[in-house]
């Protein structure tokens, strides 16, 4: 094995590395993938939902034969403070609209079945293999070593995910940093199809979206997510790992224990069967986190590259792996062409990305995280929106309280006004 | 939905455990409070704990998300890369 020398070694069969193996064998390149896990897919977790236009560039019959759940066609966010939570939703039947179109999606099937779409073009996939390091001559990366073995070729793709050690290896990407990264956990909750469709008002097929901000988290930077599946409810919580320990200071695998004890949530899940349990690093920080993506004979897409924008009304990653991955392997096939595949042989990946919506939207969306770290989207902000509703709902017979009056008193009480207009000028700045 | 304790959570999930690596390795004798209990607080697992002054952590059970090493890399986390393959956490669901 030794002896072979590849065009293309990737490490890591998750979207990206598995969509660049589908570029790179389409156009008839010797591509190897080396994936950690028994099967791709199989050590990673989504939320989650993906946003299917990078898909559909890639595969365009992806609506008939990927392993979706189902079609997102409600999105509800929740604000839950005290007693109450007040839950916006919008629905519209332009979101089934193929442009719009996005799914909820379990990674053990959809990776694997990325992963066979570029075995089927010919790619090499070798899993239940860890890579250990990297080969260098001259600064070049000319391999990877992987379980003992060395294994060569021209150009090496890192897609080894959020921490990508391999990046750190060569000095491409720092260590990540607590504000940069939230910890994520999940539990898929069995429950059948049917029951699934009733509780949360939808056909056959479709499906709701929820992100909740508030009690979950006990006021620390973060919130619950809810993503129905086809026969199972993915439900659980993101925090930024820099705040861990804020607000009422709850422990991590508390916060997911707290949402399915909650009044909105626990009728929705009575009944259901735990199915697994999982947790995983998101990258949080934007563009500022984009480490040195290109280096001599070396690329870096997905997780890895830090390509994943949490806006706080939606979380967005696996769209981004997908292009970058597709991306990456267009920039391969650019510099074997030229035979260059040094750091400016590989620079095509660079122009690409940058007039690619991962570049545009992060940049976009470049105050976000400083925005989605301010404390009283996670306290003040759902307490005085229940207080509000409250006052509106609740009642026993009491004289009513002028609204404008009454809103102001609950206004002064939770947070103050001066707060409230940088909060909002900041979110306006940050959209 | 009847709560479940963590141990049940990680009892449904599958590994295929490392008998002879582990893949983090903790200064059991790292005896700084506060950092101690950032682990025991962002460990999705609960796989650390605090008893007779000594770091208590044990990798079975491991999620490989890697939360340890961003908080404490370098502190109590001695060392920390994923278990070799295939061991682990094997996910069906994700």
């Amino acid at each position: 094995m030794s002896e072979e020398k590849f065009d293309a070694i990737i490490v890591g069969g998750g979207l990206a590395g598995s969509a660049a193996a589908y570029t790179l064998a389409k156009a008839g390149l010797e591509v190897a993938v080396i994936e950690r896990g028994t099967s791709c897919g199989s050590k990673n977790v989504t939320g989650g939902r993906i946003y299917a236009h990078s898909l559909a560039k890639l595969i365009p019959d992806y609506a008939e034969t990927a392993p979706l759940e189902r079609k997102i066609v409600k999105e509800r966010i929740v604000l839950m403070g005290g007693t109450g939570s007040t839950t916006i939703e919008y629905g519209d039947e332009g979101l089934k609209e193929p442009a719009y179109a996005s799914y909820s999606v379990l990674r053990a099937k959809l990776d694997a079945w990325l992963a066979e779409k570029a075995e089927e073009a010919g790619a090499l996939y070798i899993t239940g293999i860890r890579v250990d390091e990297l080969l260098q001559e001259n600064g070049k990366v000319t391999g990877v070593v992987a379980d003992g073995d060395s294994l060569n070729a021209d150009v090496v793709l890192l897609a080894d995910g959020v921490h990508s050690l391999l990046a750190q290896q060569i000095g491409l990407k720092k260590d990540l940093t607590p504000h940069q990264v939230g910890v994520g956990v999940k539990e898929v909750i069995g429950l059948d199809e049917k029951t699934i469709s009733d509780r949360f008002g939808v056909l056959p097929g479709e499906g709701v979206a929820c992100l909740i901000a508030g009690h979950a988290t006990g006021g620390a930077v973060g919130g619950g997510i809810l993503y129905t599946n086809k026969n199972s409810i993915s439900l659980g919580t993101v925090v930024s790992i820099g705040h861990i320990g804020d607000g009422e200071g709850l422990k991590v695998p508390d916060m997911v224990e707290r949402l399915k004890e909650s009044p909105l949530i626990a009728p929705l899940i009575a009944g259901g069967e735990l199915l697994e349990y999982s947790a995983h690093l998101v990258p949080e920080g934007g563009i500022s986190m984009t480490p040195q993506l290109v280096g001599d004979g070396v690329l870096i897409a997905g997780d890895a590259a830090g390509f994943v924008m949490n806006l706080g009304f939606t979380f967005r990653g696996m769209d981004l792996a997908i292009e970058s991955g597709r991306l990456a392997g267009e920039a391969i096939i650019k510099a074997k062409e030229k035979s260059d595949f040094s750091s400016s042989g590989l620079s095509e990946y660079r122009s690409l990305l940058d007039n690619s919506f991962i570049m545009r939207d992060l940049k976009h969306f470049r105050k976000m995280p400083d925005f989605m770290e301010s404390s009283q989207i996670y306290k003040e902000i759902p307490e005085i929106a229940g207080e509000v509703f409250g006052s509106l709902f609740k009642i026993d017979g009491s004289a009513p309280k002028k609204m404008l009056k009454n809103v102001n008193s609950i206004l002064k009480r939770n947070i103050k006004l001066t707060t409230l207009i940088k909060l909002a000028t900041k979110a306006m700045g940050a959209m | 939905m009847a709560k479940m304790t963590l141990d049940d959570k990680l009892g449904v999930d599958r590994f295929k455990v490392d008998e002879h690596n582990a893949h983090i390795i903790v200064d059991e004798t790292y005896n700084n409070i506060d950092e101690i209990n950032r682990l025991i607080m962002a460990c999705p697992a609960g796989l650390y704990s605090y008893n007779d002054g000594k770091v208590d952590f044990n990798y079975e059970g491991c999620l490989e998300c890697g939360t340890c090493r961003v908080v404490s890399l370098g502190k109590v986390i001695k060392s920390w890369s994923y278990p070799r393959g295939p061991l682990g956490v094997e996910y069906h669901h994700g």
